[in-house]
């Protein structure tokens, strides 16, 4: 008999990766979609086991083909890395229960099958990367969800979607390239490519300089892949112009998989071998993280175009995520860890909201969905929920992290002042910027008569309803999520503090 | 001399410059693609060179032969599979340049800003 417990880590990246091959051969129409999204709920079920599992207090490591570390290839699966997985597979799980129609409307049906066999590569390789303990098998995972998420954002029907991805295929692979050469340098010093064992080697490394311009490597590396201002330029248009569904996988996770291995890697590895190197981690990074908090909020009031107000609303949080980060304290890498979670749901969320706008509007710009909570009631409700929870308003998830990334800064003294200015500058910039979308859609008059103009032919005929049923409800899913993490947060905080104190070596 | 000693890393560093400014200064895409992939090369380089011991041979036990100095192969595998990474990537741009010539009838940078602002 088997024990497929044990087994957990590993099944988590096969199975979608296996069945990506297997979506490939479902040809008839609609197949490609229930296996891929079968595949994506029985991921999501494999990261909730573990999940529980981790919460009991049990460790997950699992060694490939029974070949023990440093030698052979180690899975393992902690707090931290349980919580990314959640976030991961269930925003792919969501994104496609809700996404068959507005995929259909994007997607060429005889290209179907490519393109969720894509979607199941990119999430094999989001799922692979918290799970694998190995740096090389990282940079592989990162490798294999980059070229597919690649895929996905070209899949649709926008050409502008081409250039956008040409910048973010050329921007990732310097991105991932620059890993490789930090990752070459510890092995070149060290010799090995485990995560467990590169910590305790590099103790025994007498000269520290290759080892702090891999730092350096890595750190830029993965602050490309993870779109840390000002090295965000390829994600808005990328955001922008991708299929929406894929849009709301992308946003809800793709950037925080990248930031969860810059934390993991840095405080992991790094910090407990370089002397001084958590202050040239707070230091570089902590005016990146205001930065892009105040700027990308600032960017987000003036533009038009709706995806791409939230595109760079994403840059500013993840901007909040490295500002808690950058603290280097058990509260703040809390902070930081409970708003990769959050900030999937809200960013999901809207993004789904925005889908479901899509269905009925060609064109998301501003001026172009005035009035559209008219027609659209339960979408723009569930909009202004998400939008709430993204601000940072009480009885939502967003007000969670807020309120733990507050109170971190209020630790650090004087600067932590300075930090709690900046976040309540830019959280009501965000207000601003939600507002000025609640305002044109419930009380925005069109321009040009009061008909909004509308996508598809049978929208023309009957005028602008609701999303279909499946997408809209999965948006209200995600809206009550928003919600319920704000009233009961035990779940994220729970998983958060426990990741944070493993992080900085705290006895819990 | 000590510098000349390590040229491999000369050689590492001063193509890893040459792909990184053809990546950013041209606006032609493949040339762009062409730089990317010098890019790659160069830390390609850096991993085999970092294998090599001086007289070492293919890590192979034969019959006879005692207390042979082996070079490190690890590098090597590792390197095989940034290989294929990186063929998957020049094949995927170029698919996208493809693409772009298709839709915009340009592959210059500057041309498809152009066409995208109006």
């Amino acid at each position: 008999m088997i024990d497929w417990n044990m087994h957990l880590p590993a099944l988590q990246v096969i199975i979608p990766m296996l069945s990506a091959a297997f979506v490939l051969l479902l040809r008839p129409r609609g197949l490609a979609w229930a296996g891929a999204t079968a595949a994506s709920a029985f991921t999501f079920a494999i990261a909730i086991m573990l999940t529980i599992g981790v919460l009991d207090g049990q460790s997950y490591v699992y060694q490939m083909g029974n070949w023990p570390a440093p030698y052979g290839i180690e899975l393992g699966v902690d707090s931290f890395s349980a919580l990314v997985l959640l976030i991961v597979s269930g925003a792919s799980t969501l994104a496609l229960l809700a996404g068959r129609k507005s995929l259909d409307t994007d997607i060429a049906e005889e290209r179907q099958p490519l393109f969720y066999a894509a979607w199941l590569l990119a999430l094999a390789g989001l799922v692979g990367i918290p799970v694998a303990a190995d740096a090389f098998n990282i940079f592989v995972f990162m490798e294999i969800s980059s070229l597919a998420s690649y895929v996905l954002i070209a899949g649709g029907r926008d050409r502008r979607a081409l250039p956008a991805v040409f910048k973010y295929l050329v921007m990732g692979t310097i991105g991932a390239t620059f890993y490789l050469i930090g990752i070459g340098l510890i092995y070149l010093m060290t010799g090995t490519l485990n995560l467990a064992d590169m910590e305790l080697r590099i103790h025994e490394v007498a000269d520290q300089k290759p080892i702090l311009v891999a730092a350096g490597f890595i750190t830029i590396g993965l602050a490309l892949k993870a779109a840390v201002f000002p090295l965000h330029v390829w994600l808005p248009n990328a955001y922008t112009y991708s299929p929406n569904i894929v849009t709301v996988f992308l946003a809800a996770c793709a950037t925080k998989v990248s930031l969860y291995l810059l934390i993991r890697f840095d405080f992991f590895v790094f910090q407990p071998n370089l002397i001084n190197h958590d202050i040239q981690f707070a230091y570089f990074l902590m005016p990146l993280a205001v930065l892009a908090i105040l700027v990308a909020s600032g960017v987000a009031l003036f533009e038009k175009n709706l995806k791409r107000l939230f595109a760079y609303s994403s840059v500013a949080q993840i901007g909040y995520i490295l500002l808690g980060a950058s603290l280097v304290s058990v509260a703040g890498l809390t902070a930081s860890v409970v708003h990769m979670f959050n900030h999937g749901l809200a960013k999901g969320t809207v993004f789904l909201a925005i889908a479901c706008l899509a269905t009925r509007y060609t064109n998301l710009r501003m001026d172009n969905i005035a009035g559209a909570a008219k027609h659209m009631p339960w979408t723009m409700a569930a909009f202004v929920v998400a939008g709430l929870s993204l601000v940072g308003v009480p009885g939502t998830a967003g007000f969670i992290s807020k309120w733990y990334l507050l109170s971190a800064a209020l630790e650090e003294g004087t600067v932590g002042w300075i930090l709690v200015a900046a976040i309540i500058v830019s959280s009501l910039m965000a207000m601003a910027y939600v507002w000025r979308v609640i305002e044109t859609a419930y009380f925005g008059v069109q321009a040009n008569g009061n008909e909004p103009v509308v996508t598809n032919t049978q929208a023309v005929i009957d005028s602008p309803r609701e999303a279909p049923i499946a997408l809209l409800s999965v948006t209200w899913v995600g809206a009550l999520a928003n919600i319920y993490y704000g009233l009961a947060p035990s779940l994220p905080v729970t998983l958060a503090t426990n990741a944070a104190e493993t992080l900085m070596k705290v006895a819990p | 001399m000590e510098l000349l000693g390590l040229y491999h890393y000369w050689v590492f560093a001063v193509l890893l410059m040459i792909g990184f400014y053809a990546v950013i200064s041209k606006s032609n895409l493949i040339k762009k693609l062409i730089g990317l992939s010098i890019f790659q090369a160069a830390v390609f380089l850096l991993y085999i060179t970092m294998g090599k011991v001086a007289g070492g041979t293919a890590p192979i036990i034969q019959a006879g032969v005692e207390n042979a100095v082996f070079s490190n192969p690890l590098p090597q595998v590792l390197i095989l599979t940034a290989i294929v990474v990186g063929i998957s990537t020049m094949a995927l741009g170029l698919g996208i340049v493809v693409r772009i010539k298709e839709e915009y009838g340009s592959i210059e940078e500057r041309d498809i800003q152009e066409i995208d602002r109006r």
